[in-house]
């Protein structure tokens, strides 16, 4: 429990607390990105560069860019913000707390903090890219699959209007 | 944009660059206020005064007669007439502008009051670099201001100068010629009339008016 | 001696962190290696900004600035007075903390990039195992705060501005990081110091920059081309364009802010093309083994001056693309052309040294170019305007 640890882990919570507290959805979208800033940071303070550098990379630079185009395309000026707080508090925190209590007693009990003291692995990129390309081949082949039916699918969409205003 | 257009274009745009520390006749800007381009003969940009000789005040060859005044457009001429009168350059008492303004702000450079000037005595200045921080007073020329020598007349516009002054002596010596042929018939008269006293009409030429 | 002139910035910070006490020695380090860049950088966009004006100047045949200072050289000082005592315009339904952290966060990101480009030889401030990564998440973060520019002035020109920029630099970011993936494919890894130290060796007097490949080649041409549109350059500016969009997404700012737009945009481009320096040009090493004499980061100063001079002359020469024409460009041209880059520098890796080698990888890419650039310009048929919206 370093302090810089501290520090990141206030920073991540309170951007995501953000993110569901405010009322505008812009504001909400940039605070849920300090928060993915916040978890790229606590990845990198436990070592992990590659995985820590593509979280900003993917999620900063294109998961909030996606979230902020769909706000910027479906905003509706003239939507009232309601109140943040909804009426079924009462229900909703029940089962917010029951969720983390199910989680927190899984971590808690997992092999995770049993073995506090094991040595840090170095991942090196290397590493990484040799178990994608022998060990996880396979899922690999199948994630660019399903990226390539979705590029193909947005194009689909792209283009059935452009084929209908001919 | 397979590379034709494009590094064509660059070499374009690499010749100019190079070529404009090179060649002299590239760089076509002028570096105002310590260069300035030369304005032609026909320019005009204010009106001035003209005066004959070195005294602004005893050569001006206004007479103050107004015209100007009243055919001025934007009506910016305000002429006050003297109560006495000065000679002019022929020696006729003429009068004089007490108070002669031009209002450059107000003035559209129309050159009308130089084409109906009589008197060729209101003509066009070129000088341009007029800045002010008075907007009123500063742009009110008095007549001090506007009274400009023939000489500087005939250094910004030579061949108008040097035409006007033709003009003005050809009239001068008509006038004078006319002057000195009455004078001398009226002396032939008086001769005439003083020697034989008979009321004979004698032909003289021209002199009755 | 030369060698002490090239070390002469290391030598000097261990020197003065000799005179700071043990316990905050970390903290003094890292703040000597980050304020050289600090200063250096923005002297460099100070340069840029009158070498640029008086280079544009001499390519259009007039001169630059040439009134403030010997040769116009004080020109940077006075629009900085300039943009400093400007008044800083709010619009009154602009979003106030969104629109103040906008050029803020577009330096910070800025700067960030500088920490893990090798200088010279031993002068990286950070010398990360993941580098390269670290470069393009943080220019991902460029993207974000053009969005919080632009929506937060309120304004309909800033938005859509926006929009189209962040469209411009994501469509722009695939072909930049592919470029990139070709030198990591052949060093073999991500950390930039380790990029730079591959081609600093010389066989003879030719240098083992990765320019010097089929695939260099092609790979630096088509990162220069990325790197001009990520950092909205002429002639991929129309986001910012003057007569198009009235600077689109900084329409609403003014004075100090607007300075920081600028200089976080003419940052990103030193960084890019720092980057591509490090990755094409060999980074710190000189071009022929005789003048390794001279010390390492004047020549990776050489080598950005030259690239920033390539930018102005390109921003002189070509005029302003579309917006179709832009996305058009890079989707079907420098994709398509980035990822058979990745094929000839893999055929390179496994064919034998030779002229053979150069030949093959140089059909292999050329023949594709030629008849993609053909087909595509063949492709540009008028179409009857329908208004989709205005029935």
């Amino acid at each position: 429990m370093t302090v810089s640890f501290l520090i990141l882990a206030v920073i991540t919570v309170g951007g995501t607390a953000a993110a569901m507290g405010l009322r505008n959805a812009v504001h909400c979208v940039l605070a849920l990105t300090v928060g993915f800033a916040g978890v790229a940071a606590l990845y990198l303070q436990l070592g992990a560069q590659f995985v820590g550098f593509t979280q900003i990379m993917v999620y900063v630079g294109a998961v909030a860019i996606l979230a902020v185009f769909a706000i910027m395309m479906t905003h509706n000026p003239g939507l009232v913000e309601r109140t943040v707080v909804s009426k079924h508090w009462l229900a909703g925190s029940v089962v917010a707390a029951a969720v983390f209590a199910v989680l927190a007693s899984a971590i808690g009990r997992s092999a995770a903090t049993l073995q506090q003291h094991s040595p840090q692995p170095v991942v090196t990129v290397q590493q990484i890219g040799d178990s994608l390309m022998h060990q996880y081949v396979l899922p690999l082949e199948i994630m660019g699959l399903l990226l390539t039916a979705a590029l193909i699918g947005a194009v689909v969409i792209a283009m059935d209007r452009k084929e209908e205003t001919k | 944009m397979i590379g034709n257009g494009i590094l064509k274009g660059l070499t374009e745009t690499a010749r100019n660059f190079f070529g404009s520390y090179v060649g002299k006749d590239r760089l076509t800007t002028v570096q105002y206020p310590e260069e300035r381009v030369p304005q032609i003969e026909a320019a005009r940009n204010f009106p001035f005064l003209v005066f004959d000789g070195s005294d602004p005040n005893a050569g001006l060859r206004c007479v103050a007669c107004q015209i100007c005044e009243k055919e001025c457009p934007p009506k910016c001429i305000f002429i006050t007439k003297s109560a006495d009168k000065k000679p002019d350059a022929v020696g006729k008492q003429q009068f004089y502008p007490a108070v002669f303004d031009i209002d450059i702000s107000v003035c559209m450079s129309c050159q009308i009051c130089v084409e109906v000037c009589p008197f060729d005595a209101i003509k066009m200045d070129v000088e341009y670099d007029l800045p002010t921080d008075d907007r009123f007073a500063g742009l009110l020329f008095k007549k001090d201001r506007l009274a400009k020598s023939n000489e500087y007349y005939h250094e910004i516009h030579p061949t108008e100068a040097s035409a006007v002054d033709a003009a003005l002596a050809a009239e001068r010596a008509a006038t004078a010629a006319k002057a000195k042929a009455a004078a001398e018939a009226a002396q032939a008269k008086a001769a005439a009339a003083a020697a034989a006293p008979a009321p004979e009409p004698q032909p003289v030429g021209g002199e009755k008016r | 001696m030369t060698q002490m002139f090239d070390q002469i910035f290391v030598i000097a910070k261990h020197w003065l962190l000799g005179y700071v006490p043990a316990v905050a020695q970390p903290l003094a380090s890292a703040i000597l290696s980050v304020v050289p860049v600090l200063i250096a950088f923005p002297l460099l966009f100070a340069i840029t900004t009158v070498l640029e004006r008086k280079g544009l100047g001499r390519i259009q045949n007039r001169y630059g600035p040439n009134r403030t200072g010997p040769a116009g050289f004080f020109q940077p000082i006075a629009d900085g007075i300039k943009s400093l005592t400007k008044e800083d315009i709010v619009p009154l339904s602009a979003d106030h903390i969104v629109h103040f952290l906008a050029p803020v966060l577009i330096v910070v990101a800025a700067f960030m990039a500088y920490a893990v480009l090798p200088i010279g030889r031993n002068m990286v401030i950070l010398n990360l195992n993941a580098g390269v990564l670290f470069f393009f998440a943080i220019g991902s973060v460029v993207e974000l705060s053009v969005f919080m520019a632009g929506w937060s002035s309120r304004s309909k020109y800033s938005l859509l501005g926006a929009m189209r920029a962040i469209a411009q630099m994501i469509s722009y970011e695939v072909p930049l990081v592919l470029a990139t993936v070709v030198v990591i494919m052949q060093a073999g890894s991500l950390s930039t110091v380790t990029i730079v130290e591959r081609q600093a060796g010389y066989t003879g007097i030719w240098p083992h920059w990765y320019l010097f490949t089929p695939w260099g080649i092609v790979g630096f041409v088509l990162f220069m081309i990325a790197a001009t549109a990520e950092s909205n350059r002429s002639p991929f500016d129309l986001p910012e364009g003057e007569s198009e969009i009235i600077a689109g997404y900084y329409i609403e700012y003014s004075g100090f802010k607007f300075a920081l737009f600028f200089l976080g945009e003419y940052l990103g481009m030193f960084a890019t093309s720092g980057m591509a320096i490090t990755l094409f040009l060999g980074g710190w090493s000189a071009p022929l083994s005789v003048f390794t004499f001279v010390p390492s980061w004047i020549w990776f100063f050489a080598k950005l001056l030259v690239l920033i001079g390539g930018f102005i002359w390109i921003r002189g020469t070509l005029p302003r693309l579309r917006m179709d024409q832009l996305m058009n460009f890079a989707w079907e041209f420098i994709l398509p052309m980035s990822l058979l880059n990745m094929l000839i520098a893999g055929v390179w890796h496994f064919m034998a040294p030779g002229v053979v080698r150069w030949l093959v990888c140089s059909a292999i890419i050329a023949t594709p170019c030629i008849l993609l650039s053909a087909g595509l310009r063949k492709k540009k048929r008028l179409m009857v305007r329908t208004y989709e919206f205005a029935e």
